[in-house]
């Protein structure tokens, strides 16, 4: 999770205090080779194959799994990048800032696409992701990777392929990055 | 040189939540710029889409609440609200009840009891926003342009174009968000200027150094506190330049003697083609429109490549869009 | 709702008897017999403990205590107050005729006596303006009953256009004692002039509002520092100061006193002061708002700081002070100039001028002066009256003379509440702020109009 994002999360301003480890370096590594080779099995290959990180925390797993993919088959598979901060549908009830900007240089239509997040929670980010993504071009397939679900599903998305099912309280926070996933609380500074 | 006075903040008074608004750039200080022009970038992307819409404010009005005639501004300001998605309504004073004898404050209130989000506020009346902003019990107040005053969204473009055809230039010492040591001349009527105050404060804010470059008729009454240096002599400051900022001359200037004739302006203070020879080669040249040719630049010159007025215009749809965004959208207070 | 300025109850209407500014009044109820007890006398011949008893509207005895009153009196409390003549402004803006959604003689009236105010010069900018002896004779009859005697300025000009010479004599003979084209000064030189020097066989005061109109025009606030930032068009301290410069020119050339009315520059308060010590019959008033606030009032684009002369810089707020404290300016006057709600809702450069301030000048004046209390109310009273030629008003507190006083208590701190203010209007520049010194009782002709603060019709 961004920095800036999680001093705008709720309690704003607060800082995220870690408790528990859940993935190791290594594991989080693993997780992607898993989920690479998932991806390219159930796709029967790359053919048509686009990925796309939500913003923020989606976009080094792109990286990662666009290079997983790219040394298993040799193909580099157009990557991409989306900010949803736009198509949320819970502005009002916390701030909401762009990222960064939306970069999707290759054309949509017809493509798999594979959004590709850290953490999957309620699924408003998904649902405004798919939303934001239907402005690029009409995808033939969207499958969803994330590499923890943390469960509390609020809309009926489930994610294609995941790193890691991680129950939780409502109230903890998820932090993801190459370094592990940790587990943690935010606390008011 | 923000307001310095025991008054409480406009808009802001004790007791009261905090409401949005965007009345002077200087509310914004160089971080909340900075803020504005980060998420410009999010809009420009936006904006270069096959459909150009995002459905941010859904739901949200929008009223542009035109005083003063400005088609510019105003379509400026809708396109970018149409853009969010927001919807739309225009007043504007011509058609309007404020020729029936109804008062501005009236008028706001019975705009605000249609149930609005936000209001675009442009009048020949310097300070009208803040007003605008003391009435309204909800809605967010953003400056059009007020009178001589400010003209803030105008100043968040200017430094969105300078910065973004800055980036990676020899004399761009700070960051994306950064002017520092960028130097920049404003030529023409400071006097009557909104653009130019709103420029002033924003520029300096954020870093850069500012000169102004006017006869002494067009320069304020007073510059005490103004972050700026002042010079007669356009010759002498165009070489030193990274930006020169050319100001709209009105034709009523001259029935106010404040100036001779739009021969001898020209004649001193006029951009021409010999004169943008001074020039450094990288400088950009800039107006916030519409241009006189041949008066305060020369036509050759507003079409010559290092111009960037055209650009101006396209960012200015997406930097209100970012305002409007960051004030009625993102849940975020800009001024915290 | 606002509590309501208190409002007379036809019942209790006492009638009185005719003072300068009435006198083609009828037949009146006596006034009741009125003791001020307990209080501190200051008037013209300095200060001393002392009571006042009053009958048939004129004092009877004066400065010592009383112990018994005949039955039937009305006692006024004046412990730890300061009982003075009643205060006299030159400067009122009653707005009838003409202009009664903003206030009327009734209500203008009625700031006043809460104000301590027993007497006030009715500006003549009214509609139609006080330039004939018809329009002197309809506002002296208006004043007839209201709550402080109302003494009226006649224009200098016809209309206050500044073209012909309004007729002076003709409104003299009613008592008119002051003439001004208040609202604007005489532009032309030669006119004002002839005016001096017409002026000077009648015993009257010519009183200038000093603006050089072509260098003011279109200013909506002082020239500086402030309305460069704020993008208004300003007006400089020169277009007032050229006038004060003139006049005194003319006032040299014809003899006429001159008295310059709310003075707002420095160097309008220097250029009085060297014309004093050269000993032209000049004087000089300022209002409570020039000598405190300044153009830094406006950075919120408030038009209830919207007031011509506008406010200006914290150094001639300064030279205000000190014209007041060394005797160069001679009086405060308040400028009470009261506007519609809906007229002060206007964008700045719109919106009229000006401000009220009968119900806060003793408190301004007390709370911002650094002068004792006997300096300020000399500058609320008895110097005022004197300009103004009113015989009833600002005189000694003895036995013998009408008994036009007011009660202060100077300790008392108090909070501007625009919606309790007895004014139609509601455009102080004070609200909200806390003020020392209010008054407590006025006594007028022997009524007490005010009592305890509140107005007692």
């Amino acid at each position: 999770m961004a920095e800036r994002e999680r001093a705008l999360a709720p309690p704003y301003g607060g800082v995220f205090v870690a408790r528990t480890t859940v993935m190791a370096p290594d594991d989080v590594q693993r997780a992607v080779w898993r989920m690479a080779h998932e991806i390219i099995e159930r796709n029967h290959g790359t053919d048509g194959l686009a990925l796309v990180g939500l913003q923020t925390g989606g976009v080094w797993i792109a990286g990662r799994l666009n290079e997983t993919i790219q040394t298993v088959s040799g193909v580099d598979v157009p990557t991409g990048t989306l900010d949803v901060a736009f198509y949320r549908d819970d502005i009002g009830l916390r701030p909401v800032l762009p990222e960064a900007a939306t970069d999707i240089p290759f054309d949509l239509s017809g493509q798999t696409v594979v959004l590709i997040d850290d953490v999957l929670f309620t699924g408003r980010t998904v649902r405004a992701a798919l939303n934001a993504l239907a402005d690029y071009g009409r995808a033939r397939a969207v499958q969803l990777a994330v590499m923890v679900d943390r469960g509390h599903r609020e809309l009926p998305i489930r994610p294609d392929y995941v790193g890691k099912n991680l129950p939780t309280r409502r109230d903890e926070m998820v932090d993801v990055s190459e370094a592990g996933v940790v587990l943690g609380d935010m606390v008011k500074k | 040189m923000k307001a310095a006075t025991d008054l409480p903040p406009v808009g802001r008074h004790a007791g009261q939540p905090a409401r949005r608004h965007l009345l002077s750039v200087a509310d914004l200080g160089a971080d909340g710029i900075e803020e504005v022009l980060r998420v410009t970038d999010s809009f420009v992307e936006v904006s270069g889409r096959a459909i150009p819409k995002v459905p941010a404010l859904r739901g949200k009005t929008v009223v542009s609440l035109f005083f003063e005639d400005s088609t510019r501004t105003r379509l400026s300001f809708e396109t970018a609200a149409r853009r969010l998605s927001a919807d739309v309504m225009t007043f504007s004073a011509a058609s309007s009840s404020v020729n029936k004898g109804e008062s501005l404050r009236d008028t706001v209130e019975t705009i605000e009891a249609m149930g609005i989000d936000g209001v675009v506020v442009r009048h020949a009346g310097s300070g009208v926003p803040w007003q605008v902003a003391r009435w309204l019990r909800q809605a967010a107040v953003i400056n059009g342009g007020d009178g001589w005053h400010e003209h803030p969204t105008q100043a968040l473009l200017d430094c969105y174009t300078i910065t973004r055809m800055l980036a990676g230039a020899p004399a761009h010492e700070g960051g994306p968000g950064s002017l520092a040591g960028v130097r920049i001349a404003i030529v023409g009527d400071i006097r009557h200027s909104r653009v130019a105050r709103s420029d002033v404060l924003a520029f300096s804010a954020l870093g850069a150094h500012v000169t102004l470059v006017a006869p002494p008729t067009l320069l304020p009454p007073s510059l005490a506190g103004w972050p700026v240096e002042v010079s007669h002599d356009l010759d002498a400051v165009l070489p030193t330049l990274d930006v020169v900022y050319l100001l709209r001359l009105q034709q009523e200037r001259m029935r106010e003697a404040l100036l001779p004739s739009l021969r001898e302006y020209t004649a001193t203070y006029g951009l021409t083609s010999t004169r943008a020879r001074l020039l450094p080669d990288d400088a950009l040249i800039m107006h916030p429109g519409p241009v006189n040719r041949g008066v305060e630049i020369a036509a050759e010159v507003a079409d010559q490549p290092s111009s960037v007025i055209t650009r101006q215009v396209a960012n200015g749809v997406a930097v209100r869009m970012a305002v409007l965004y960051l004030l009625l959208g993102s849940g975020v207070d800009l001024a915290a | 709702m606002p509590p309501e300025p208190s409002r007379p109850d036809p019942a209790l209407r006492r009638q009185r008897p005719a003072t300068t500014s009435r006198q083609h009044t009828g037949v009146r109820r006596r006034p009741p017999t009125v003791l001020i007890h307990g209080g501190t006398l200051v008037d013209p011949t300095g200060t001393r403990p002392g009571d006042v008893l009053i009958q048939d509207g004129v004092i009877v005895s004066a400065g010592n205590r009383v112990e018994s009153a005949p039955a039937g009196t009305v006692v006024l409390d004046a412990g730890g107050c300061v009982v003075a003549p009643g205060l006299v402004d030159l400067h009122t803006h009653l707005r009838e005729p003409g202009r009664e959604e903003a206030e009327t003689v009734e209500t203008g009236s009625r700031a006043a006596a809460l104000g301590g105010y027993t007497a006030v010069v009715a500006m003549p900018n009214t509609e139609p303006a006080i330039d004939s002896a018809a329009v002197v004779r309809q506002v002296l009859e208006l004043g007839r009953d209201a709550l402080c005697d109302v003494a009226v300025a006649g224009s200098i000009t016809v209309g206050r256009e500044g073209t012909r010479l309004a007729p002076l004599a003709e409104m003299a003979a009613l008592g008119v004692k002051l003439f001004t084209d208040d609202g604007s000064g005489v532009q032309d030189a030669r006119l004002m002039r002839r005016a001096l020097e017409y002026a000077s066989s009648l015993g009257v005061t010519l009183a200038q509002h000093c603006e050089d109109s072509s260098l003011a025009a279109g200013g909506h606030m002082h020239e500086g520092e402030w309305s460069s930032r704020l993008g208004i068009p300003g007006q400089p301290a020169e277009a007032e100061e050229l006038m004060v410069m003139r006049d005194l020119a003319l006032c040299r050339l014809t003899g006429t006193p001159v008295h310059f009315l709310h003075l707002s520059t420095a160097r309008s308060v220097a250029m009085v002061r060297g014309a004093k010590a050269s000993g032209l019959p000049v004087t000089a008033e300022a209002t409570p708002h020039h000598l405190c606030l300044t153009d830094a009032c406006v950075a919120g684009y408030d038009t209830v700081f919207k007031v011509n002369p506008p406010l200006r810089s914290a150094e001639d707020a300064a030279a205000i002070r000190a014209g007041l404290a060394d005797g160069t300016i001679d009086a405060i006057a308040t400028d009470h100039a009261p506007h519609a709600k809906e007229a002060k809702e206007a964008p700045f450069d719109q919106a009229p001028p000006g401000m009220i301030g009968l119900e806060t000048a003793l408190g301004v004046a007390l709370s911002e002066l650094d002068l004792p209390i006997e300096r300020v109310v000399a500058l609320l009273s008895w110097k005022p009256a004197a300009i103004a030629g009113l015989a009833e008003h600002g005189r000694p507190i003895t036995a013998g003379i009408p008994a036009n006083l007011c009660v202060i208590d100077p300790e008392m701190e108090w909070t501007v509440d625009p919606a309790r203010m007895a004014s139609r209007s509601r455009n102080t520049p004070f609200a909200g702020r806390t003020l020392r010194g209010r008054v407590r009782h006025t006594v007028l002709a022997g009524e007490p109009v005010v009592v305890n603060g509140q107005a007692q019709r």
